[in-house]
This record gives structure tokens, sequence and C-alpha cells, in this order.
């Protein structure tokens, strides 16, 4: 696409004038090859793959028949590096580079398909040609998420032709601060940073508390271990976060924004800020923004890795270039925030909805969802399924049809366990309960949250006990160390978890740690404390007979816990190939050539090796547990 | 180094709420905070040292050494726990000699575990200065480690000859 020239945008005429132009300007002869360049498919080595197909392109001539793409995240990352290929979307997955000149010369240049790089169906083994016939995506309805992967994050043309900035538009010329706020309002959108507060309710403080200035903040502090899909939005869709803020920033009279991003997302920040300085050259950010005499301006504040900042009065800290520490609530933030001013922090996605909200109108929002819970929701379904990636789906779809429906199900022929939703403040769902419709209320009553909407998905090999105390290691490290709850009681229920785990625990232990908790949740001063002891209640609620099993018999029956567990080597199947003795780390193995091999249970250190070392054909390694030394 | 860091912090001015990133600019060109650079930043932005290294010391993106010419960093997020990353981290340790947080004494080397890199798809992995090694298991780990850690497997194969001998 040619660069139609620019020039400030300074009524809806303009938009639209412009966006005729860009649209004109598309060749509609050309292939477009879409093909993800952000963090998960780079990890992948998607930009080797990207500079060979743009050489092999231009190698075979085809530079006036095809245009390549980068766009962002697709969000079907087990698939990555992948490509998209022209209006029907023929989907490319797990790409190599030899895999390219065969590419540009049969697909680009003949039409013909290539059936090796199509995805297979793991279940029926049937190829798929097309992205939208992909049971992963079928299954999902994507609005927030509408534009990424489809639009070169770093062009606001891109952005424009996609009727970006229309939202924006409509809100200042047809529509009062008060409408904008009511609207969305009546659209029943919550926070999607995981609270889940009535995002109209907030505005509403803020808009009526008195200030001769207001700050918006998005929050893009992504911190949940198993998390990205702030990450995706920030680096596959920049603009929409920034038109959201900017008719935030109309509806509550706030003339400054700040877009707080982890600092570890560096792609993020480097999408954020060009599409900052876009929107203020095409006139929709700065001063007397498309004419209405409403100034405002973005900026963005890198975060310097602690998790506790995304909890917003630790975040306003951080951005003050604080130690970021929580202060108590109230007053808060939308009466007094940053630097004391009324402040709207709302999370990225939040600011994304808001531009659909606008566009689409408040009805069409609330048609979607369930009754207090409405629009749509996004999980990164990670760990023991088929296809990891990310997943959009209306609010009040069931655990099911995204676990077993859009990620696959369950790899390696193993069953699910148990579901964890909500990062560490979250809760572990186990299986018999995955037909619940999960909206923000529902997940509660169940005992974990929609938090940032990481779901790691756990089989029977996972011992629970092990992954509460994974949790809890993790928020008590973060803790900022403020208040004494978060500070010394997390750490104690952490000893116990420990103490369990190591097979010392008494029956008393989980008395011990169910009252902890509730002192804990009861008096932490801010959500990080007050939600930290999540994990270990929901493990304790669902799979008690576990923690028992590690109290009373020693025994982890997940073989996960290293002090309860033993590694041994059975006779009848060691052919004594001498695999596990030559790689185990201390000389704990010992062993004739082509006799059985022994393991000196005083030496290991059960690292695993042996285990993990030893042929699958053999398998004569074995973990066992039961008893403790 | 002193007038280095004068030049990076200059066009922040004298205002506060710049301190975090003015030690980011810091650290991103000089690799870490001196002890120098406290007593610069704090005249600069007005500031007590001791608030500075409290700043400093609360943010874990902050360093106050040398950083390694190598630094091997794990995931522990969720998706690569639940897929075993630990068991990884400690053959890295095995293999390297180093724990957790250190830094091999000539600075050729560090090992450090991240909360969550995002690749989760690749889970489990690592991530060596800026490349990232998916679906770890220990066949990978030891081809991976072996150019990193050249001469301390030489000293082991010496050990063994010795042995042998």
């Amino acid at each position: 696409m040619k660069n139609p020239k620019t020039k400030k945008i300074n009524s809806v005429l303009d938009l639209k004038k412009l966006k005729a132009r860009i649209d004109r300007s598309i060749d509609t002869k050309k292939t477009v090859v879409r093909i993800c360049s952000t963090t998960g498919c780079r990890a992948g080595g998607a930009v080797k793959i990207i500079d060979a197909l743009v050489e092999e392109v231009a190698r075979q001539k085809l530079n006036d028949k095809v245009e390549i793409k980068k766009v962002g995240c697709r969000g079907f990352c087990e698939k990555g590096p992948l490509l998209v290929l022209g209006p029907e979307n023929i989907f490319y997955q797990k790409l190599k580079l030899s895999d390219i000149p065969e590419i540009v010369s049969e697909t680009l240049g003949k039409g013909i398909i290539i059936e090796r790089l199509l995805y297979e169906d793991p279940d029926t083994g049937e190829k798929i040609k097309y992205e939208s016939d992909i049971p992963f995506f079928k299954k999902q309805m994507r609005n927030v998420f509408g534009r990424t992967g489809k639009i070169d994050p770093t062009s606001i043309d891109d952005y424009i032709s996609c009727d970006g900035y229309s939202a924006l538009c409509k809100a200042l010329t047809s529509m009062s601060p008060e409408d904008v706020v009511n609207t969305v309002s009546d659209s029943g959108l919550r926070g999607r940073g995981g609270g889940g507060f009535p995002a109209g309710t907030k505005w509403k403080f803020c808009r009526n508390a008195v200030s001769d200035i207001k700050y918006i903040i998005a929050n893009g502090d992504e911190g949940d271990p198993g998390a990205f899909m702030d990450r995706s939005l920030m680096e596959g869709d920049p603009h929409s976060i920034i038109e959201g803020m900017i008719i935030g920033a109309y509806a509550i009279g706030a003339t400054k924004g700040y877009i707080y991003v982890r600092a570890e997302y560096p792609l993020a920040v480097k999408h954020l800020g060009m599409a900052i300085k876009k929107a203020e050259e095409y006139g929709f950010s700065g001063k007397n923004i498309l004419g209405s005499g409403f100034d405002f301006k973005i900026q963005i504040k890198m975060g310097a890795g602690a998790f506790v900042c995304g909890e917003e009065t630790a975040l306003i800290q951080s951005i003050m270039g604080k130690r970021g520490t929580p202060v108590p609530r109230p007053p808060f933030p939308a009466v007094e925030g940053l630097w004391g001013k009324p402040t709207v922090i709302n999370n990225v996605k939040s600011w994304t909805n808001v531009a659909l909200i606008i566009k689409n109108g408040s009805e069409w929002f609330s048609s979607i969802g369930t009754e207090k819970s409405k629009g749509t929701t996004i999980f990164s379904v990670v760990g023991m399924v088929k296809n990891t990636g990310l997943v959009e789906v209306p609010m009040g779809t069931t655990l099911r049809d995204i676990i077993f429906g859009c990620a696959n199900g369950i790899r390696d022929n193993r069953t699910l366990k148990a579901v964890q939703i909500g990062g560490p403040a979250g809760g572990c769902i186990p299986e018999e309960l995955i037909d619940t419709p999960v909206d923000f209320d529902r997940l509660i009553e169940l005992g974990a949250m929609m938090g940032s909407g990481g779901m790691v998905i756990m089989d029977e090999n996972t011992c629970m006990v092990d992954v509460a105390r994974y949790f809890l290691a993790f928020t008590q490290s973060e803790s900022c160390g403020k208040c004494a709850p978060c500070r010394i009681g997390t750490k104690v229920m952490l000893d116990i978890l420990d103490k369990i785990r190591s097979g010392h625990g008494e029956e008393e232990d989980l008395k011990k740690l169910e009252d902890l908790a509730v002192t804990i949740q009861n008096t932490s001063l801010c959500g990080l404390g007050q939600l930290s002891p999540n994990p270990v209640l929901t493990t304790l609620r669902y799979f008690r007979e576990e923690y028992e099993a590690h109290i009373r018999d020693k025994r982890c029956p997940a073989l996960v816990c290293k002090d309860l567990i033993q590694y041994v080597i059975s006779e009848e199947k060691c052919i004594g190939c001498g695999i596990c003795l030559k790689n185990c780390p201390v000389g704990a193995i010992s062993g004739k050539k082509k006799k059985p091999h022994v393991i000196d249970t005083s030496i290991c250190i059960k690292c695993g090796l042996c285990y993990q070392k030893c042929p699958p054909k053999i398998g004569a390694v074995k973990k066992i547990t039961g008893f403790i030394k | 180094m002193e007038k280095k860091i004068k030049e990076i912090i200059k066009p922040f001015g004298s205002k506060k709420g710049n301190l975090i990133p003015v030690l980011q600019s810091i650290q991103e060109q000089c690799g870490y905070i001196s002890e120098n650079a406290f007593s610069i930043v704090a005249r600069s932005l007005k500031m007590s040292e001791h608030e500075i290294y409290g700043v400093v010391t609360f943010y874990s993106q902050f360093r106050l050494t040398r950083p390694a010419d190598h630094q091997i960093k794990v995931c522990l997020g969720t998706a690569c726990h639940v897929k075993g990353n630990a068991l990884n981290l400690q053959n890295i340790t095995n293999m390297t000699g180093l724990k957790n947080g250190e830094i091999a004494p000539d600075y050729s080397l560090s090992l450090e575990t991240v909360n969550c890199l995002g690749a989760c798809a690749l889970a489990p992995l690592a991530v060596i200065d800026d490349d990232y090694y998916g679906n770890l298991d220990p066949k990978k780990l030891e081809k991976i480690l072996a150019k990193y850690i050249k001469g301390k497997t030489k000293k082991k194969d010496e050990k063994s000859k010795n042995k042998k001998n």
C-alpha cells in the first residue's frame, strides 16, 4: 500500500476522504501474505523467515504480484511461525526457512497449495486449507483481536482502512462527554484487568471529580506468568488502545494519558511509540483534536520489573518515579490518583473495547455475553493442551468449549485434571466443573477469578500441592513488603507447603493454612495480598485428598514432589545400555554392561536425568512414591 | 564514565518523576547502575542517594553489578513449570556450576530465572542472550550449552582422563 500524503485530520469528512484514498491505493491484484512478526513467532524464528520471504519474492520477480505484510499475533502460537495467504486466508503453519522458496514458486507463483504446510486436525488427520475452517478459530469471536493479525501494526493507514479512529470521530463530533460515559455505562463493560469493576461507574466518579487536571492510564503491565494477550494486543493493534484512551479522555475531561508497559515487552513499547507519534501527526491526539478544541497527549512509561505494579495504586506510584508499593483505598484513583489528581486507569483490553463500544453502540456490546458479564473475554490457553494460543470467546462460554473446542484437548493422550485460571490470584478448577460457563461472577463463585485471563491446563502428572506452592512462591517473592499479612503471612503459608511437600506435614497444617489464608484475605492492603491465598484455597477445596496423601501417606500421587519420590531401575526391563550411568551427574548409578543397573538412593539427587535419558521403548527407570527415606 | 552518565541524564532534566526512565537509560547504555551513577543522579534530581537506592532495589530490572557476557534466562512461568522446566534449570546448574542468580567469576556466563517470557507455545524454554530455545530436554540443553561452557567441559574431560590414568 502506498502512503497517501499525510495531512492533519480536522473533521469527519477529512477522515472519510483519507480512508477512501487509502482504500483506493490498495492494489487488489496483489496477493497479500500476512506473516506474524511479533514475539511468539519471533521466538520461533519468524524474523529470518520474513527476510527470506522478501528476498525470495524479489528473486522470483513476483514483487508486483505479492505484498508481504508483517502483522501481529493471530493467536495460534502453537503452530508458529505461520502465514496466511490471499483474501481466502490459506493457512500455512510451522514454517521453516527451507519452505520459503517452494511457497513462493508454487503457491504464490502458480497457485498450488502445499499440503504439508497445512494444518492437520489432530483427531481426524484431515488437512485444513483455510484459516476460518480450523477449529481453533471457528469457535472464537474475535472482537478485541479483530484487527490483530490482519493489519500491519506499524501502519496507521492500515488501521484507518479497517474503520480505525471512526469511533473517536463519532464521539467527538456527535456525542457529548456525558453521552460517552453513559454509553460505556449502558454497555455493561467491566474492567478487563481482572477485577471486573464496571468501567462506566469508574468513569462517572472521575468525570464528577472537580480538578484542573485529570489523567488517563492504560495498564499494560501484564505480569501474570502464562498470560500474553495484552502484549499481543499492544504489539498487534496499538492504535485501538490509543483510540480508546482518547475517547476516555474526552469523556472524563483528561488532558494527559500514560501507557504503562512492562520493560520486558520491547516490541510493544516500540509499536505503541510509533502509533502515538503517528496519531499525533494525523491530529488524533495533541492539540485541538479533530478541530473540536479538545487537547490530549499520550506518553509511554516503562515498568521496571515489579509484578505488584499491575495493581493500580502501585502503578501510579511507579509512574511518579517511586517504589511501586500500593496505597490504601479510598481515596480511589478516580478521585485522587496520579500526582493527587483524578485518574481513570483501565487495562489495555478495556480501552480497545471502549473504541468498539462507541463505534458499534452499547446494545451491540451488551448483546454479547452473560447477564452480568458482557462482551468477549480473552484467555491464553497454555500448558498440557494440543494447541497453545490466545482464544477470544464470548463471556459465558464453557471451559470445555475452550479446552476441547479451541485448544483441541489434552496432549499425549493424557487426561485433564484441572484448569488454573487467573494467574497467581486465581484458582484451580477441577475437571468435574469444566462445563461451567465462565464469566466474572461464576469464576469467583468457584474460588478462581478472571484475572489476567491466563488459563493453564494441567494433566494427571501435575501435583496440585506443587502447583499451589508454585503460585504462592510467585506472589510471595513479588510481595512488596509494605503490609505484614502479605509479607509474613504468605511466607508462613509457603513454609507450611514446603513442609508438606517434603513429607513432614502434619494433620493440623491444613487447618493452619486455611486460617492464615482467611487472615491474609481480610487484612492485606492490596489485591496482590488479598488474592494470594486463592491457589491454595481452591486446591484445598477440590483436591484435599492430595494434600492428605502427602501428609498421611508421605506420598505424592502425581510423582512430582522430589522428597517423596525415588528413582528406581526395573531389573526386568533394564538392558544395561549404560546411558543412565553415563549421564548421572553424581555417579549414583552402577552396573556392568548388558546387566541391569541400580541407583544408589543415598547418593541420588533426584535430578531425573536417568528417567529422561532412558530410551522410551525400554523405559526401565521408574519413579515411585509412598515412603520417605 | 562520569561524563557519559551526565550526558545520558541531561535530556531528562531535574524532574523527580523521571527517576525510573533515567535509571533505565543509564542501565541500557552502561550495562548497570554503578556507585558513581547514584551520586550523579542524586545531584541532578535533587534526591538523596538512599531514596534512589530504594527504587533501584525495588525493581528487578536494575542491576548493581556488571552483566555477564552471556546471560542464560530460564523461564519459570506457569506453562514452563507444569512442563518441568525446573528440571532443566537444575541440569543447567549441573552443567555450568552456576546456581540461579549467580554470575561466573570471569563474567562469562550468568544464570537467572524469569517469571514468564510469554512464548508459552515453546514451553519449556530458556533464552540465552537474545536467542530463544524452546521445547527443552536434557539432550537439547547439552548441545545448546556446549558452546557457552567450552572451557568447563574441557576441564571435566581432563578430570576424567586423570581418573582413567
